[in-house]
């Protein structure tokens, strides 16, 4: 069992969602982050001075699934968060030892 | 001769129209993202303080100078030269305060075409550009002896002067400006309800200082302003929220989008019409201007907060509406549905002069402005939001 978890851009969290959704991915653990990338953030210029805008707001998508699922909710995801721009995002997985159902059986 | 009860209740409507201007601010920056709240509500701030000194300079003047051939007023009265403390019932100087915070007010509704993406320095230049030559001049005709008045047309309290001109001018502006980065394909998702109805209850409270001061004086006309306003505006929520709940939910902020295109429609026919006519004008505002709304969305433009929908087409209805409804036995002139068509085609003239004069004044002072200094920030300020790169500032 592995885990996904995809930094991706917030604005385009509803088109990897519904993707998700539309190849029967249903499970999904969503939290808003922050962070920075290589490019350690966006400078702008203002009035002459520049600002370093350094924690730009992202979301993090979890999923945990099959080995044999991985590489095609990879493919879902990058195809639907790209925009080809620096900050789309990364995705990593991880191995899972256990999935328990917090419900009673 | 001063009266002293008239005037303690125009200073107090003053105070209570100044409130509406922060109030548009909060009802729109409840209403875009999260990156964009705190440049949102400044922008009405900024519009405000802008104008406030435009209108002490030569505003006033310009609209409620001398006639000069119909179209807009003479300079007589730059930096408030004879505008003093006395006056018929009123001070002077206090109606061109009660006149600045119209003028401070219609400049912030605007904001709405260009939310989320306009340069502050654009924003200022374009501000003053706009209501030197849009604003002011559309007082003149109304209220300051203008071809408009001297015709006959019925503007009580501002329906072409405040709402056709900010609502034509905010479409005019978002053509010019251009769609947000990702409109249509990303949802923009309100960053605080709670915001934007806290703004739409300032905005109602500041109504009836906006309608029932614009008699000037405390009495019948006023007090009957008072309660059509709060007719049309109650109206209007109801049947804009019947009308989204038909299509799904009844939104709260269908809700106080009703509301206030009950309190647009309104304004010009204030001092006009009686309580049946008020729920006329209230019912068909909220319909028109929800119908207007989704006919933006198709068309898939982004004048993002709806001051078209609500203000231009509101304030449209409003002035022929005060055609329709008015009573003689109320503000002293009949309309359509009393017998006299005449007032209805005078309504309408006024509204569509109004309409296409602002509209292309706009749309040229904005491509003038985007020719040259720029009205729009670059992409990567616009990406994270103009709260950081325009103010320094961030609500998280």
């Amino acid at each position: 069992m592995k885990k996904v978890e995809a930094i991706i851009r917030p604005e385009r969290l509803d088109k990897v969602s519904e993707a998700l959704l539309g190849n029967g991915f249903h499970a999904m653990t969503v939290t808003e982050v922050r962070g920075r990338g290589k490019q350690k953030g966006i400078a702008l210029q203002f009035r002459g001075k520049e600002i370093m805008v350094d924690m730009i707001p992202k979301v993090k998508i979890e999923i945990v699934l099959e080995d044999e699922l991985v590489d095609k909710v990879i493919d879902i995801i990058r195809t639907n968060a790209q925009t080809g721009k620096n900050g789309d995002g990364k995705v990593f997985v991880y191995d899972i030892e256990k999935s328990i159902g917090v419900r009673a059986e | 001769m001063i009266d002293s009860g008239d005037t303690a209740f125009i200073i107090i409507c003053t105070a209570m129209v100044m409130l509406m201007t922060p109030g548009v601010g909060l009802f729109y920056g409840g209403m875009v993202r999260n990156k964009s709240v705190i440049s949102m509500i400044a922008l009405a701030f900024v519009a405000f303080a802008v104008v406030s000194i435009q209108w002490v300079i030569f505003g006033y003047s310009l609209a409620f100078g001398p006639d000069i051939g119909g179209f807009i007023g003479g300079l007589d009265h730059f930096a408030l030269n004879g505008v003093g403390l006395d006056g018929d019932g009123i001070p002077d100087i206090l109606f061109m305060v009660f006149q600045l915070v119209f003028a401070g007010l219609t400049l912030a509704i605007l904001t709405s075409g260009m939310a989320e993406r306009v340069k502050l320095s654009a924003f200022i230049v374009f501000g003053l550009l706009w209501t030197t030559l849009v604003y002011d001049p559309l007082a003149h005709w109304a209220w300051g002896g203008g071809w408009a008045s001297q015709l006959g047309a019925l503007d009580f309290a501002g329906g072409t002067v405040v709402h056709i001109s900010s609502g034509f001018g905010a479409l005019a502006a978002a053509l010019i400006i251009g769609k947000r980065l990702g409109f249509g394909q990303e949802t923009m998702k309100p960053a605080n309800i709670p915001l934007t109805l806290l703004g739409g209850a300032l905005l109602w409270f500041g109504w009836f200082g906006f309608n029932a001061g614009s008699e000037l004086a405390a009495d019948g006309i006023a007090a009957n302003a008072f309660v059509v306003t709060n007719i049309a505006a109650a109206t209007g929520a109801l049947t804009w929220m019947f009308a989204s709940w038909y299509h799904g939910k009844p939104s709260s902020l269908g809700m106080i989008s009703g509301a206030i295109a009950g309190l647009v429609a309104i304004t010009p026919a204030a001092g006009f019409v009686n309580v049946m006519g008020a729920i006329a004008i209230g019912l068909v505002a909220g319909l028109l201007c929800y119908g207007a709304l989704l006919f933006r969305v198709k068309k898939g433009l982004d004048e993002s907060l709806d001051a078209w929908a609500i203000h231009g087409v509101g304030g449209f209805w409003g002035a022929i509406a005060t055609g329709i409804f008015c009573v003689a036995t109320i503000g002293g002139v009949d309309g359509l549905l009393y017998g006299n068509p005449e007032q209805f085609g005078i309504q309408l003239l006024d509204a569509v002069v109004a309409m296409v004069y602002a509209f292309v004044v706009t749309y040229v002072i904005a491509l003038v402005v985007e020719k040259t200094i720029g009205l729009r920030v670059p992409e990567d300020e616009e990406y994270v939001g103009t709260d950081i790169a325009q103010f320094g500032e961030s609500l998280l």
